[in-house]
């Protein structure tokens, strides 16, 4: 046996260093799986829009000249009372009060980003702790948590809304802690779901012969299994916690006039069907709505396909 | 069956209670004096402590809980503050409307969706799943309001400005009094109601027929011969409908909200509108029953769905 090479195989060899292998890390394999799907990029670009427009609305409304809940009764209306539609001097029209379109939609995006992320960055942590401590400990822990979760999902939250309103009034944060209150449940049955399976894999049982606690197995060993559901689902909540906030609005019981808020703006252009005189009023926050969720939503898809390559083969 | 009904049942109990519960509290504890809103403000203190001795207000809460809730299984539930009728008339008045809406809705978005959801499924990737995919995705991301005023504003109003009378613009003819005329009122709310939920179907559909398409018994069926209309319709249909009819049950509280919304926007007088106008009005005692009246219906429709479900699928009939 000789150890030296024939000219061949080293020739194959130098060609092997030749070659570049890089190391890529998770992130960066996701991030380039996410950026070969356009639909995904078009969201993610549109949501840095979108947030850029609701953190400069200030300047938006020193560059328009117009505050968000100024009036403009002379120039912003018609002689009869009829709001301006889109132009120069107020490039997506005026409102019923001759307040500046534009302007109201930009704080109104401030609230709707607000309400969307806190509430589901609030709710998705709620729904996973629940989860988990259902998922880990099973037996009457699991009964009783998910019997909760069951409770909760089975209650007419609209209605339930409804009657909170009604007594302590509408306000910013009650719109919040309601969304909250309502949407942790499908979430804490996910993470449920995937605890109960993870908790019988070969590591979990080698933390706990390490002599690791309840409280180490969760958060060390079994939490960083559960990211990739945990990003998905919690993107795909922030569309359904925009519109739950703006239908809220819609129906008087959100966010208080004169604060924007596409919801309020909606439901505005609703009251005496003023928006068949000037359908701007629907058109343009109704969209700004639509394009945010559909964003959102896109966004969650594109996230689940980058994250777990398999599932979006089968689903 | 027996025990797995009668524990659906208790459950629906408990949650009734609760509601029932929550709401008593939420206006025990909530500012104002009832005694006060129905007698008005020049009242004399004995009127007052007359009207709470009449409604038991001075008796301890949980009194007043056992009397409140003894009230409402008697189908009293109070009158409403503002035209001292009975509630309970007021509530009942309003739902053919609500019924209507929901009826139509819901068969318009079975209809839509299941069939949309099977089709992507049959051939995962083509040209019609990337439609039917785009379409679920654009009607879960559409807000219901926002498109019931855009497609009035686009097939009312428009066709009206032209001189066409192509839909209503709002409004509600009783079935019993032309039924053409009521199913012509509804079809913009049904289809509005619809679109979202179907959407959402769809893609619900589409995953658990992909997932029951891969079993070894389709395969088993196609190898002897069935045509693939068969195996898809016959065999992989009733395998995946189940988990549809679960997300049925736990999306009727869903709807509910859903046609708060679609009431308000196409001016229908339900059951949705009486109590966005009741919160408006502070009119207690309307909200009150509209909850609790809202989630008897929720929780019965749940029991029936949830059986539905165990008649479908012989492993829970048999194993509770």
């Amino acid at each position: 046996m000789s150890v030296l090479k024939t000219p061949n195989q080293a020739a194959a060899a130098a060609d092997v260093d030749q070659v570049h292998v890089v190391q890529r890390s998770s992130l960066a394999l996701t991030m380039r799986r996410l950026s070969r799907d356009p639909a995904s990029v078009i969201a993610a670009v549109f949501i840095i829009v979108l947030v850029l427009f609701a953190v400069f609305a200030p300047t938006i409304a020193a560059w328009t000249g117009h505050g968000p809940d100024e009036q403009f009764r002379e120039t912003g209306l018609s002689p009869s009372g009829i709001p301006v539609g889109p132009g120069a001097e107020f490039l997506f029209g005026t409102d019923q009060l001759g307040r500046d379109v534009l302007v109201r939609l930009a704080y109104g995006a401030r609230i709707s980003l607000l309400v969307g992320v806190v509430a589901s960055i609030v709710a998705a942590t709620i729904g996973v702790t629940v989860g988990m401590l259902a998922g880990y400990f099973g037996g009457r822990v699991d009964t009783l948590l998910s019997r909760i979760m069951d409770l909760v999902m089975s209650v007419p939250f609209l209605l339930a809304a409804i009657a909170l309103v009604s007594v302590l009034g509408p306000s910013l944060q009650l719109s919040i802690a309601v969304i909250i209150f309502f949407t942790w449940t499908p979430i804490g049955r996910v993470i449920r779901g995937q605890v109960l399976a993870l908790k019988q894999r070969e590591f979990v049982e080698a933390a706990r012969s390490l002599g690791a606690g309840h409280l180490g197995i969760m958060f060390r060993d079994i939490l960083p299994n559960l990211m990739v559901p945990i990003i998905i689902y919690s993107t795909l909540m922030i569309p359904s916690a925009i519109v739950f906030e703006a239908t809220l609005s819609f129906l008087g019981m959100g966010i208080v006039p004169p604060t924007a808020s596409w919801g309020g703006m909606l439901s505005e252009a609703a009251g005496n069907s003023i928006y068949l005189a000037a359908p701007w009023l629907v058109i343009i926050p109704g969209t700004a709505l639509l394009f945010t969720t559909l964003a959102f939503n896109l966004l969650g898809d594109g996230l689940r396909d980058a994250l777990d390559p398999r599932a979006a083969r089968k689903a | 069956m027996a025990r797995f009904l009668l524990s659906r049942v208790g459950f629906g109990l408990l949650v009734l209670f609760l509601l029932s519960l929550f709401v008593f509290l939420l206006f025990f504890i909530a500012p104002g004096d009832p005694a006060r809103v129905i007698a008005g403000d020049k009242a004399t203190v004995e009127v007052l402590a007359q009207i709470r001795a009449k409604l038991g207000l001075d008796e301890p809460i949980y009194v007043q809980y056992w009397l409140f809730i003894s009230n409402v299984f008697q189908g009293d539930l109070g009158f409403s503050y503002r035209n001292q009728l009975p509630v309970i008339d007021i509530v009942v008045d309003r739902i053919p409307v609500t019924v209507s809406l929901v009826f139509g809705g819901v068969i318009l978005w079975l209809g839509i969706g299941i069939p949309i959801g099977v089709m992507s499924a049959r051939k995962p990737g083509s040209v019609r799943d990337r439609l039917g995919q785009s379409f679920a995705v654009v009607g879960i991301s559409f807000p219901s309001f926002v498109l019931g005023m855009m497609a009035l504003y686009v097939l009312y109003f428009l066709p009206a400005k032209a001189g066409w009378k192509l839909f209503p613009p709002s409004g509600y003819i009783p079935l019993t009094v032309d039924p053409l005329q009521w199913a012509w009122h509804l079809v913009l709310p049904w289809c509005t109601l619809a679109l979202v939920s179907a959407a959402i179907y769809a893609r619900l559909m589409r995953g658990q027929m992909l997932e029951v398409l891969g079993e070894d018994y389709i395969r088993t069926a196609r190898a002897k011969g069935l045509t693939e209309r068969r195996v898809v319709y016959r065999h992989a249909m009733r395998s995946a409908m189940p988990p549809l009819v679960t997300q049925l049950g736990t999306d009727i509280g869903l709807m509910l909200g859903g046609v708060i919304v679609i009431e308000q926007v196409f001016g229908l007088l339900g059951v949705g509108n009486l109590a966005v106008s009741a919160v408006n009005n502070q009119d207690r005692p309307v909200v009150i029953g509209v909850v609790l009246l809202g989630g008897l219906f929720v929780v019965v429709m749940n029991i029936i769905v949830d059986t539905l479900y165990a008649f479908l699928d012989s492993r829970i009939r048999t194993a509770a």
